[in-house]
C-alpha cells in the first residue's frame, strides 16, 4: 500500500464548476451527478516524468521558430510555478499556445476573419528549473470574436498547461493582460465568483524582466495544488 | 506560507497547436512485455453527439504494477512509459494501444486514470477505465465504493472481433453519464 501523501482539495471557490450557464459549450459537456471522492493512492501521486530531451532550443521561444519575427508586441512571459504550500515545482512540464497578434490560431478550425502569420505558429513548452521557475518569448495575442453570445469577444489569453509532480496536480489554466477591458464581459474568465481567485489568472506587467527598447514582460505565477501534511491512511476496507 | 491553487480554465476549440508535439497513442514502447490491448471508443455529449477536439490523457502502472517515483530534481531523460495522449476525432472517436497494468494490490484493480480535456470544460475530468474479464474487480476499493449501475461505466467492453480490442465510451452527461471522479 502507498504511503505517499495525497494531494489538498482545491479551497471552496477557487475552482469553476462544471456547468457555468454563461458559458454556452459547458451546458452539454457537464456532468450532472455528482463527482465522486477519490482517495489519493499511487496512481493519483504519481505521473509520467518529463526530461529535457523532450524539449528542442526554440521551444520557449515562439518568436525564434520560423524565417522571419512574427509581427505583433515582442513579450516576455515568466513566472514560477509553485505548489499550495509555496514550495517550488522543479521540473514542471509548461506547455503555451495562444493567437497570433491579430486573434487568429493557426488552427484549421479557426474561422476568424483575421491574417495568419507565418512566422508565428502560436505554442512552446519548458520545464521549470530548481526555483520553479519559466520563461517565454512570445508576442502578445490579439482580441478575437466568438459564438457564444451576441458581440462576444475573447479578452487576450494565453493558454497554460502544466505537469506537477502528479497526476492529480495537472492543471490548465489561462494567462490574461491587465487592463483588457474585455475581462469583465467574458464568461470564461468570470467562471468562478472569488474576484481574488479571478485577479490570480490575470498577469502582472513585470518592469524588472522588461527588456530595455525589445520587449515588455510580464509575470504569471502558477500554484498548484499542495500535498497534505500527513500521508493519507486508506480506512478500513479502503473506503471512506 | 499557504498559497490558492490557480483557477483551472478550458483548453478551448485550438488546444491541438499547444498539445499535439506529445500526442502519444501507444503507451509502452514496442517490444515492452505484457498483454496487449487496443481500446477504442467516443466521447459523448449529453444529446449523445460526439464532442469534437477533445484531448484524452492516460495514466497507468506497467505491466508489473510499478510507477515511475516522482521527481525532486529537473530530469534529463523522460520517462513516459504508461502515459498516453489523444486527440478525440471531429465525432469524439478516439482509440489508443496499450499494456494491461499489473497488479497494484489487494484492494485495487488493474485500471487507468483517464483525464478529458475540451470546450465547454472549464475543468478536465478524471475517470478511470478498468478491464473486462477481471477477478480482481470485485475487490477494488473504487467499483466497490459505486452503486450498480454506475459501476459499469468504468469497465470497459469486449470487442466483437477480436478479445484483444476493447470498446469503452465516455459519456459526459445523461442517463448513461460515466462516473467522474474528484481527484
Amino acid at each position: 500500500m502507498s504511503k505517499t501523501a495525497g494531494f489538498r482539495r482545491p479551497m471552496v471557490g477557487t475552482q469553476p464548476d462544471y456547468l457555468s450557464p454563461g458559458y454556452g459549450s459547458s451546458r452539454l459537456r457537464s456532468p450532472t451527478r455528482p463527482l465522486v471522492l477519490l482517495l489519493h493512492r499511487e496512481s493519483e501521486t504519481t505521473g509520467p516524468l518529463f526530461g529535457a530531451d523532450l524539449l528542442g532550443p526554440s521551444d520557449s521561444d515562439l518568436t525564434g521558430q520560423h524565417a522571419g519575427e512574427p509581427l505583433g508586441a515582442r513579450i516576455l512571459v515568466s513566472g514560477r510555478v509553485l505548489d499550495e504550500n509555496a514550495r517550488p515545482v522543479v521540473g514542471a512540464l509548461v506547455e503555451l499556445w495562444q493567437a497570433n497578434s491579430a486573434g487568429r490560431y493557426a488552427h484549421a478550425g479557426d474561422s476568424h476573419e483575421a491574417p495568419l502569420d507565418p512566422n508565428f505558429t502560436g505554442c512552446g513548452r519548458v520545464l521549470t528549473d530548481e526555483r520553479g521557475g519559466y520563461r517565454f518569448t512570445t508576442i502578445r495575442p490579439g482580441e478575437y470574436p466568438w459564438r457564444n453570445h451576441y458581440n462576444a469577444w475573447r479578452p487576450a489569453h494565453i493558454h497554460f498547461s502544466v505537469f506537477g509532480p502528479a497526476f492529480a496536480t495537472r492543471l490548465v489554466t489561462q494567462m490574461y493582460f491587465p487592463g483588457d477591458p474585455l475581462l469583465p464581459w467574458d464568461p470564461i474568465f468570470n467562471c468562478v465568483p472569488d474576484e481574488k481567485a479571478r485577479a490570480r489568472l490575470v498577469a502582472q506587467f513585470d518592469w524588472e524582466c522588461t527588456l530595455p527598447g525589445r520587449a515588455m514582460g510580464y509575470r504569471f505565477d502558477i500554484v498548484l495544488r499542495g500535498r497534505e501534511a500527513t500521508p493519507l491512511q486508506p480506512a478500513a476496507g479502503g473506503r471512506s | 506560507m499557504s498559497l490558492l491553487m490557480t483557477t483551472s480554465q478550458t483548453v478551448g476549440p485550438f488546444s491541438r497547436i499547444g498539445l499535439q508535439w506529445l500526442y502519444r497513442d501507444r503507451l509502452f514502447a514496442d517490444g515492452t512485455r505484457g498483454v496487449a490491448r487496443r481500446v477504442s471508443g467516443r466521447i459523448l455529449d449529453g444529446e449523445g453527439r460526439g464532442v469534437d477536439g477533445a484531448t484524452i490523457e492516460l495514466w497507468q502502472a506497467n505491466p508489473q504494477g510499478r510507477y515511475p517515483s516522482p521527481l525532486s530534481s529537473p530530469c534529463a531523460n523522460s520517462k513516459l512509459e504508461g502515459f498516453g495522449r489523444i486527440e478525440a476525432s471531429a465525432d469524439g472517436a478516439f482509440g489508443f494501444h496499450t499494456l494491461k497494468p499489473g497488479a497494484l494490490g489487494a484492494d485495487q484493480a488493474p485500471h487507468m486514470l483517464v483525464a478529458v480535456f475540451a470546450r465547454g470544460l472549464l475543468r478536465h475530468l478524471v475517470t478511470r477505465m478498468y478491464f473486462p474479464d477481471e477477478g480482481a474487480n470485485d475487490g477494488d476499493h473504487v467499483l466497490g465504493s459505486l452503486e450498480t449501475g454506475r459501476r459499469e461505466t468504468l469497465i470497459a467492453r469486449c470487442g466483437d472481433d477480436s478479445p484483444d480490442h476493447l470498446l469503452w465510451d465516455i459519456v459526459l452527461q445523461g442517463p448513461a453519464e460515466t462516473v467522474f471522479f474528484d481527484c
